[in-house]
């Protein structure tokens, strides 16, 4: 009587089974997250990012230019947009993250190489996520000693010694030593406030209606509204602690520099952490218990981390992966933070990320609010 | 308006979710002063009438006015004024007693709250213990603490979501003292509840199933003017009596109480001559009872249940 029955195990399993089926929310989770991980780790993910934006800013059109180019291209790392941009809007276009590269080609260089001189050719990389452009400095260095020399022929195969004549200089911008911390701890910051911030709002509100005080308090004259805004409140000045918290450890800890304005980022940090928290209003209005709201809270967290840039180079992810992306708060907040922390980013710079942030925010909070009216009545 | 003669007044009140209509067409009035009792199988629209009449939820039709207020239009100032007490403990079970009645004296906006929570607190009997915890406060005590903030704003209607569920004996004496004292010093009284000794302490009653009103009345005149008759039945084998009286022409309820049974009709000559072979029986004896609640009650749901199926 006391030993172990297959029979009773078999009903167990069998009555566990029933409720993973009823529980769809669990099942998602169960089947989704792990295909999610494989599409990702299994093809998404290339730790090793090709066609990286290139822009060249050539002080002379020459044969010798071009080829230079070329070879760049060649080794598939560079995608070159422009040729023929000015030295000030190639440097906007690396502040603005919109540019991974920039080569600058002297206006001397074919007359140097002419004469036997050691010509530079200067290549700046957007550095701040050095993940993404190690490979491509890898791949520079390679074909460095190779240069030109299948243009040095004929009379001028003289020109060709040992070396090539060219010297790359390479400028690791807003990251020169390529510290890996340098890119995590501002994208760390969003990452946190994302999960704190949602999780809070969700779990907060669904508790109320779970255990039947938020029908108690809607009986009384208080408004909808201020319930919502009184609940979130706490939260927001929760949210601007623990960043100021992850600024000090980043400046004391990591010696993370922070170049940009504190005055632009607490306003972007504001207003993602409105974002975060109309995601979690929108969540708690679905939820039908505190259970599912955490569930829900982690279907929305997951991809934020793997596809916003977190946790691999964005312009390593496939098409598909980067349009999800585009789509989620953390990955502009995430470039905004970088680019006001690390580069000095102005409102200028972030607008383009800034936008969509904003964009995020009223569409969710239409939805949630709308569905968070309904589940009152 | 604030003179009129009913505290509650609805007419045609209907609540729908999806094809399903909760609340059916529902007319009643809840008179002033009166402790009303509001009875009804669960899922019936009790709640949700409730909910309705105290401006919560908006009515898909009709009309109604609660205080003198209209339903539809008038809702925030339905809920200054009426006390709803909700089914389940609506108060936080992670803040203190004192906590929980000082955040509804100030959801109310209500002036010198300090007194009002300390006195509020005295009549509970609570001051000793203001600082525990609302969840570690038993079902009893719970619900006390809940009337009691229900009361803190000085309410003219109260609306008791059957608020002695799962509360004992005791405690339910006590709340029901408490509230025919609030009755007594004019405030109106709802109370929704499935307790027949509750509903025969509440001046009238209104019945309702499939959300529809199917009686209403003094607990006296239901009774009446059902033309129910009830026989009791004491003695020896009355499991197999009542197995042979079950579904009888002119037999519609037999209720087994410990060693009595109890065999209603709704017409007596239908019912006497159902019984009248059984009774000749010597091991039993066949007293002519009074029809309870109960038994009612449990007539009009299956009444309900062949007039909306």
């Amino acid at each position: 009587m006391n030993g172990f029955s297959v029979i009773r195990l078999w009903a167990v399993v069998k009555k566990e089974f029933i409720q993973i089926r009823r529980d769809r929310l669990t099942f998602a989770m169960l089947v989704g997250v792990p295909l999610m991980q494989l599409m990702l780790f299994g093809y998404a993910i290339n730790g090793d990012p090709k066609h990286l934006p290139t822009v060249v800013v050539a002080h002379e059109q020459s044969p010798f230019a071009r080829s230079v180019v070329q070879a760049l291209i060649n080794t598939g790392y560079f995608d070159v947009t422009s040729t023929s941009t000015s030295d000030r809007t190639a440097d906007e276009l690396l502040a603005r993250g919109e540019a991974q590269f920039v080569l600058t080609i002297p206006p001397d260089f074919s007359r140097k190489v002419l004469r036997g001189e050691r010509s530079q050719l200067l290549i700046e990389a957007d550095a701040s996520d050095p993940a993404a452009t190690g490979n491509a400095i890898a791949a520079i260095q390679q074909i460095a000693g190779s240069l030109l020399r299948n243009d040095l022929t004929g009379t001028l195969a003289g020109l060709n010694g040992p070396e090539a004549p060219v010297d790359l200089v390479i400028h690791r911008r807003y990251n020169p030593e390529g510290l890996s911390q340098y890119n995590v701890v501002p994208g760390l910051m969003g990452v946190i406030l994302t999960m704190t911030m949602i999780m809070s709002t969700a779990l907060g509100l669904t508790r109320e209606v779970e255990r039947g005080t938020m029908e108690n308090l809607l009986a009384t004259p208080v408004r909808p509204l201020e319930v919502m805004i009184g609940k979130i409140v706490p939260y927001i000045l929760m949210g601007l602690a623990s960043t100021l918290l992850i600024l000090i450890a980043a400046r004391w800890l990591f010696d993370v520099p922070f170049v940009g304005g504190l005055g632009l980022l607490a306003v972007v940090v504001l207003v993602f952490i409105a974002a975060n928290l109309v995601v979690g209003i929108t969540i708690s209005s679905v939820a039908r218990n505190q259970m599912q709201a955490l569930q829900m809270t982690f279907f929305f967290f997951l991809p934020s981390m793997l596809l916003s840039g977190f946790m691999f180079p964005f312009r390593g992810m496939p098409r598909w992966a980067q349009m999800i992306g585009e789509v989620l708060p953390l990955t502009h907040f995430m470039r905004i933070s970088r680019g006001v922390m690390l580069k000095g980013n102005g409102l200028n710079e972030v607008w383009s990320n800034f936008w969509p942030l904003l964009l995020f925010m009223l569409i969710v909070m239409g939805i949630g609010l709308k569905r968070f009216r309904r589940t009152l009545d | 308006m604030s003179d009129a003669e009913f505290a509650v007044d609805v007419q045609d009140l209907t609540k729908r979710y999806g094809d399903k209509a909760v609340v059916d067409a529902l007319s009643m009035q809840v008179r002033r002063g009166e402790v009303f009792g509001f009875l009804g199988p669960n899922g019936s629209g009790k709640t949700t009438t409730i909910r309705m009449m105290c401006g919560l939820l908006t009515p898909d039709g009709g009309t109604g006015h609660t205080l003198g207020y209209d339903i539809l239009r008038e809702a925030q100032a339905i809920k200054r004024e009426v006390g709803y007490m909700t089914q389940r403990f609506g108060l936080y079970e992670d803040l203190s007693i004192r906590e929980n009645l000082d955040f509804i004296a100030q959801i109310y906006q209500m002036d010198q709250r300090r007194q009002r929570v300390d006195a509020s607190l005295e009549r509970l009997g609570l001051q000793a213990r203001q600082h525990q915890l609302a969840g570690g406060l038993s079902g009893g005590w719970k619900q006390r603490l809940a009337l009691a903030a229900c009361m803190l704003h000085e309410p003219r209607l109260l609306l008791l979501d059957e608020p002695t569920a799962g509360v004992d004996p005791k405690a339910r004496r006590d709340f029901w003292e408490e509230i025919h004292k609030l009755a007594a010093a004019g405030i109106t009284v709802l109370v929704s509840t499935h307790y027949m000794d509750e509903a025969e302490r509440c001046h009238r009653l209104g019945y309702i199933a499939y959300g529809r009103l199917m009686a209403l009345g003094t607990p006296k005149e239901l009774v009446e003017n059902s033309g129910f008759v009830t026989w009791r039945v004491t003695g020896e084998e009355l499991n197999q009596l009542a197995d042979a009286l079950h579904g009888r022409v002119g037999v519609s309820m037999v209720t087994r109480f410990g060693n009595t049974l109890h065999v209603s009709g709704e017409s007596e000559p239908e019912l006497d001559a159902a019984i009248a072979p059984f009774r000749l029986n010597q091991a039993q004896q066949w007293i002519p009872g009074k029809p309870q609640l109960e038994d009612l009650f449990i007539q009009l749901m299956g009444k309900a249940q062949d007039n909306f199926k």
